[in-house]
């Protein structure tokens, strides 16, 4: 394992973990208090007609990730509030529309799509130092967001209704935590890819949400369990010559899964000797 | 005196979808009220709270608060919501969440101070819940809570206080206290509270509506059969014990 530090490629893939462990570290812990999950997933997977608008005008595809996540984030976000649309509904229009149009995108430009596979599926080991930078930038902004809106989303997450007689304004601020989302989903997307992102927003923070009830904790924690399992998932991968974004999904969800398993046990044993 | 109003709905109908909600609701609640509104599921009571708070705009009538718009006047409004509203599992702590009710006072972007902490003790100690101020709310007992939520209502000193269902999560011997908080309370504000608890609403509170779409409204808090016949739209019974509170039970 640790020639493998020498390659440059390496030290970017640990960079890429250390950045993308902090986006979704803080913004799962949202993502999962306030049970939006499936619109995250909506947002990530709307992403891909972005990509391949960027393959199609050739640019940085993940650069067309982000307007595409941003896009549709707002959009979602309006739909849900502005109309009577039922959010799964609009949230299955949209992820499925902007996987569409990726589709169409790809079919329409010329030649052969290279790396598409790494948008999808994502590959850690391949980050150019650009899209490191960008994370990188993301991430401040994240971490910015956090700190200054701390109370407003503690509010929003808790009880909307409340916030909105208190004088807040929770429609913004809902959009603005959707945007978060879109934010995280371009951190992610070299990571563990466009299809899986879905899986890091939510499983470190639910991880997190077992061991306190504290919100700051959780984030600190869930950030942690991130890297954990991306450097446990990334060095599994390269020993077993495994995909990388696979493996650390594959990595965090037995670990998650194991977790409720044995706090579903130990609550059982409480039960049987209480009785 | 208008200006001793805290709430005056005149004409007010709200309805959804075209069902109606409220229909024709005329109110008035004055300084140091403590008034009862009792209905079935469904008759409107959660609309009527919301109306007040501005949160639903009634199609027709008006509606003053404290002599202003709902809107102007929501950071003199306590509101405690119905106990089913919010994850009981939600990450946040006792104090937190009685914070929440300065958000009015402190605003956007501005973390809250030493002041806030100290007005969210003086609430907590108010409904005897200091100790359980790093507790997290999930932990508590469903009476607990509920003054928690009372103490996030009063950390903004409101001159009216509404309450949702307050009963439903409290247990009988509970209650008992939490009518007498609400004694103590009513001294300083006005405060509203909807049930479909009849029995513990005609004990305590002073003056009672009966909603069910229609406002039917009495100045003192005796229910008479024929009030709740034509609430309920069904034969229902009364039964008075004495001292002991009112229990309504359905014809069989």
């Amino acid at each position: 394992m640790f020639e493998a530090f020498q390659f440059e490629f390496m030290r970017n893939a640990i960079l890429a973990g250390l950045l993308a462990s902090i986006a979704c570290g803080i913004v799962g812990v949202y993502v999962v208090v306030k049970k939006i999950v499936s619109m995250s997933g909506g947002i990530a997977h709307a992403s891909f007609g972005g990509i391949g608008l960027g393959y199609l005008l050739n640019f940085n595809p993940v650069l067309g990730a982000m307007f595409f996540s941003l896009l549709s984030a707002l959009t979602m976000g309006l739909v849900t509030r502005r109309t009577r649309l039922p959010e799964d509904t609009a949230i299955g229009i949209l992820w499925a529309l902007g996987m569409a149009l990726g589709v169409i995108f790809i079919g329409l430009s010329p030649g052969y799509a290279p790396d598409l596979m790494s948008y999808l599926f994502g590959n850690i080991l391949t980050v150019p130092m650009s899209d490191l930078y960008l994370m990188a930038g993301l991430d401040l902004v994240i971490v910015a967001l956090t700190a200054a809106f701390y109370k407003e989303f503690l509010l929003l997450s808790f009880d909307e209704e409340f916030g909105t007689v208190a004088g807040m304004p929770v429609n913004s601020l809902y959009l603005l935590l959707l945007c978060m989302v879109a934010m995280t989903v371009v951190v992610l997307i070299r990571v563990v890819g466009m299809i899986l992102v879905i899986a890091m927003l939510a499983f470190p923070a639910a991880m997190a949400r077992q061991f306190t009830h504290d919100i700051k904790k959780m984030m600190i924690l869930s950030v942690i369990f991130g890297m954990l399992f991306t450097f446990g998932g990334l060095w599994i991968s390269y020993i077993l010559n495994l995909a990388s974004g696979a493996t650390i999904i594959l990595l965090s969800g037995l670990i998650l899964l194991a977790t409720y398993i044995v706090a579903g046990l130990r609550r059982r044993t409480k039960v049987r000797f209480t009785r | 005196m208008a200006s001793t109003d805290i709430v005056r709905l005149e004409n007010v109908w709200v309805s959804y979808n075209g069902t109606p909600a409220l229909e024709d609701v005329n109110l008035v609640v004055v300084e140091h009220d403590f008034l009862g509104v009792i209905g079935p599921n469904g008759g409107g009571k959660s609309t009527l709270l919301k109306v007040i708070l501005g949160l639903v705009k009634p199609q027709r009538g008006s509606v003053s608060v404290l002599g202003s718009l709902p809107e102007r006047s929501r950071n003199r409004i306590g509101y405690v919501p119905q106990h089913s509203n919010y994850d009981h599992d939600f990450p946040v702590s006792v104090m937190e969440v009685v914070l929440m009710g300065r958000y009015g006072k402190r605003g956007i972007l501005k973390p809250y101070d030493g002041s806030d902490r100290e007005a969210a003790e003086k609430a907590l100690a108010r409904v005897g819940m200091l100790s359980h101020a790093h507790t997290q709310i999930g932990q508590l007992s469903g009476g607990q809570q509920q003054r928690t939520f009372i103490a996030r209502a009063l950390v903004s000193d409101p001159a009216l206080l509404l309450l949702d269902e307050p009963t439903a999560s409290v247990d009988s011997a509970m209650q008992t206290d939490f009518y007498e908080l609400l004694e103590e309370l009513k001294r300083e504000m006005a405060i509203v509270m909807v049930s479909h608890d009849i029995g513990a609403v005609s004990v305590f509170v002073d003056k009672i509506a009966c909603l069910n779409v229609q406002l039917y409204y009495h100045g003192s808090s005796e229910i008479t059969p024929q009030i709740l016949e034509a609430t309920y739209k069904c034969p229902v019974q009364l039964i008075a014990h004495g001292d002991i509170p009112h229990r309504v039970l359905r014809k069989h």
